[in-house]
């Protein structure tokens, strides 16, 4: 318990996550996406790390590859590595990572309403991971009291688990779908989009609750979203992404409050509407996402950057470091 | 005022089997003045969207009035109401699933158009088609392009060149920037503020991202289960929300400060059923004011000064 948080001190051992350069493609007959190009970060136990980034920033694409998801005959791992607790995640065979899916890392789905198999009631699905992880050889009983333990932590009555999916509201099914996720007591959870299809009152108790459920049981989390809204409430660190790269890293101080930042992270701010202040009009990022099957060479955000120059639409943009704050732009290491 | 467009008791019930109706819409009272800009919010199945539809005459309503231009819309006769039709138009959600995907972009900004025989001949056509593409700011080289080779925000700026094709006073935005990202959604935004400006159009607005609704609305109408709970004028409503439900609802928003609200204070339980409710508050059951008076009487809206109306019964004198 008393591990240090701070990844860089030498004595906090190896962090529970590490991905190093991660780059996927998806491969198609007519050619060659790529979807995540050289990412890096690290995660430590019982912290929050926040992907954020539109449609198309290759978020999703990181969630799967980390728990080796990728659909089979498009999705390639073309480099890296994925460290869970010092091992190296992408060199299991298949019967290993089954081991890993469900039991130690596991996931929630952005959308609840097609996430839940619809022929099957909610305690059999909740009680499916149990099953399958049931390494100690427990009884039926001690199962069926687990899921009820389960249904009482998201909030829901334990005897609603001979119900179906499609008996229970949009807000609700969130809930299964996390105790789903929680029922092996994961060290890792990856969320991914989990309030963007709900409400914002049952998106608030969802988040209230992953929070609670967190403190509670110490587990480790990956939030993706790109509501900048959910990443101020709920994430430790944060990684801002643009067409598969990570722009901007650092503390979620350092992205809601540092004086420097990625323009990309600039004009994601201003293109939201604020609650506080009356705005005439909104400053949109002109210009759209770069396809990914032929990105720019150099910085990916050029195209549509108000500080471009020559040296970054030719070369790969420096990188400016501040104590973690790590920024891949010429503007800032240029003056340094 | 010069109200636009208006509604009287406005009820939309759809029967669900067994007798039961869903109270969809359950007397409604709105005036949109013109050149305005109504927001309606509320969660999901709180009759919003059922409320813009039938506005635009797409659902027939059960009970009630609409005024177009002091004329109602409701009563009216099928031909009567094809005149009304063209200067109504409305955006849809999702720009996925609402576009043909056979048709090009020039036959589906041309539609509306030859289906109200507007043009004369084709070469008129083609003109009136390039001069709302313009407009709406998609670039000439796409007129033959098909949906999917286009993105999201581009199939958005085709629903609007839609709408806009008959030059209609009032248009329905159904949710128009909901499934857009939000660099896409601020240029969507800017460009309905551009067209409210040049060709003082009236919208009302469907949305359930507040501040959103905040940045484009003149007034805002706060739905829950069908009716309305409270109305005020934008900047009123998020000064001074007096409806434990908008306060809730205020209070929900993540915000993206350092500052956020981490504790709040959370609404307990979830909405319930809009079939054959009970007369009574029908945010009852979540509310942590709830008193006895608040159940079995129908709660009326009061005017709390300066058109700010309230149907709460923490607000009666």
């Amino acid at each position: 318990m008393a591990k240090e948080l701070n990844g860089r001190a030498p004595d906090a051992g190896t962090p529970l996550l590490e991905v190093k350069d991660l780059e996927v493609v998806y491969k198609t007959d007519e050619n060659v996406i790529h979807a995540v190009n050289g990412i890096s970060f690290s995660l430590n136990e019982r912290e929050t790390i926040g992907l954020v980034g539109e449609t198309g920033a290759g978020k999703s694409t990181t969630a799967l590859s980390i728990l080796r998801l990728l659909p089979e005959r498009t999705g390639h791992i073309t480099n890296g590595e994925i460290l869970f607790r010092g091992e190296n995640l992408l060199k299991k065979n298949p019967a290993e990572i089954r081991l890993v899916r469900g039991a130690e890392i596991s996931i929630i789905f952005q959308d609840p309403m097609t996430a839940l198999n619809p022929v099957l009631t909610v305690g059999s699905q909740v009680r499916e991971s149990l099953e399958i992880h049931n390494y100690d050889n427990k009884s039926h009983e001690e199962l069926d009291a687990r899921v009820d333990e389960l249904f009482n932590l998201v909030g829901i009555p334990a005897d609603r688990k001979k119900e179906y999916p499609h008996q229970f509201s949009g807000g609700m099914k969130q809930r299964i779908v996390i105790a789903i996720a929680l029922a092996c007591q994961p060290q890792l959870l990856i969320a991914d989009e989990p309030t963007t299809a709900l409400d914002v009152t049952i998106q608030a108790q969802v988040l209230m609750l992953m929070e609670e459920l967190k403190k509670k049981l110490g587990t480790s989390m990956i939030m993706i979203t790109h509501d900048l809204g959910v990443v101020a409430e709920t994430c430790d660190k944060v990684a801002v992404m643009y067409a598969g790269e990570i722009v901007e890293y650092g503390s979620l101080k350092d992205i809601f409050s540092g004086e420097k930042h990625h323009p990309y992270t600039v004009g994601l701010f201003q293109a939201i509407p604020n609650l506080d202040v009356k705005t005439d009009r909104l400053q949109p990022i002109d210009g759209l996402m770069p396809d990914p099957a032929a990105l720019p060479p150099g910085c990916k955000f050029s195209p549509r950057c108000p500080h471009c120059t020559e040296q970054c639409r030719s070369g790969i943009p420096s990188l400016y470091e501040n104590e973690g704050h790590r920024i891949f732009c010429n503007l800032y290491a240029e003056r340094e | 005022m010069d109200n636009l467009i208006k509604t009287l008791e406005l009820k939309k019930y759809f029967n669900v089997g067994g007798g039961r109706q869903l109270h969809a819409v359950d007397g409604i009272n709105i005036e949109i003045p013109r050149g305005k800009t109504l927001g309606v919010v509320g969660e999901s199945g709180c009759g919003k969207s059922t409320l813009g539809r039938v506005m635009m005459g797409l659902l027939p309503a059960t009970s009630g009035q609409i005024l177009f231009e002091d004329k109602d819309i409701v009563s009216c006769s099928k031909r009567e109401f094809q005149k009304v039709r063209r200067e109504v138009q409305m955006i849809f959600q999702d720009p996925y699933s609402s576009l043909d995907p056979r048709l090009s972009v020039y036959e589906l900004i041309a539609e509306p158009l030859i289906m109200n025989h507007v043009c004369k001949n084709k070469k008129e056509e083609l003109s009136r088609v390039r001069e709302l593409m313009e407009t709406v700011g998609l670039a000439e080289r796409f007129i033959n392009s098909y949906p999917h080779e286009l993105d999201g925000g581009r199939r958005q700026r085709i629903g609007v060149a839609r709408a806009l094709a008959l030059n209609p006073k009032f248009i329905v935005c159904d949710e128009p920037v909901s499934a857009l990202d939000v660099s896409i959604q601020a240029q969507i935004l800017n460009l309905l503020m551009d067209m409210q400006r040049d060709k003082g159009l009236t919208y009302m607005f469907i949305t359930h991202n507040l501040s959103v609704v905040k940045h484009i609305s003149d007034s805002i109408m706060v739905m829950y289960l069908g009716q309305c709970v409270e109305i005020a004028s934008s900047d009123e409503l998020f000064a001074n929300p007096l409806h434990p439900y908008t306060r809730a609802l205020l209070d929900a928003i993540p915000r993206p400060t350092l500052e956020g609200n981490r504790n709040r204070k959370l609404l307990r339980g979830e909405v319930f059923s809009p079939i054959d409710p009970a007369p009574g508050c029908r945010f009852a059951g979540r509310c942590e004011f709830c008193r006895p008076e608040c159940q079995g009487q129908n709660i009326e809206l009061v005017d709390m000064g300066d058109g700010h109306k309230v149907a709460c019964t923490l607000c009666y004198k």
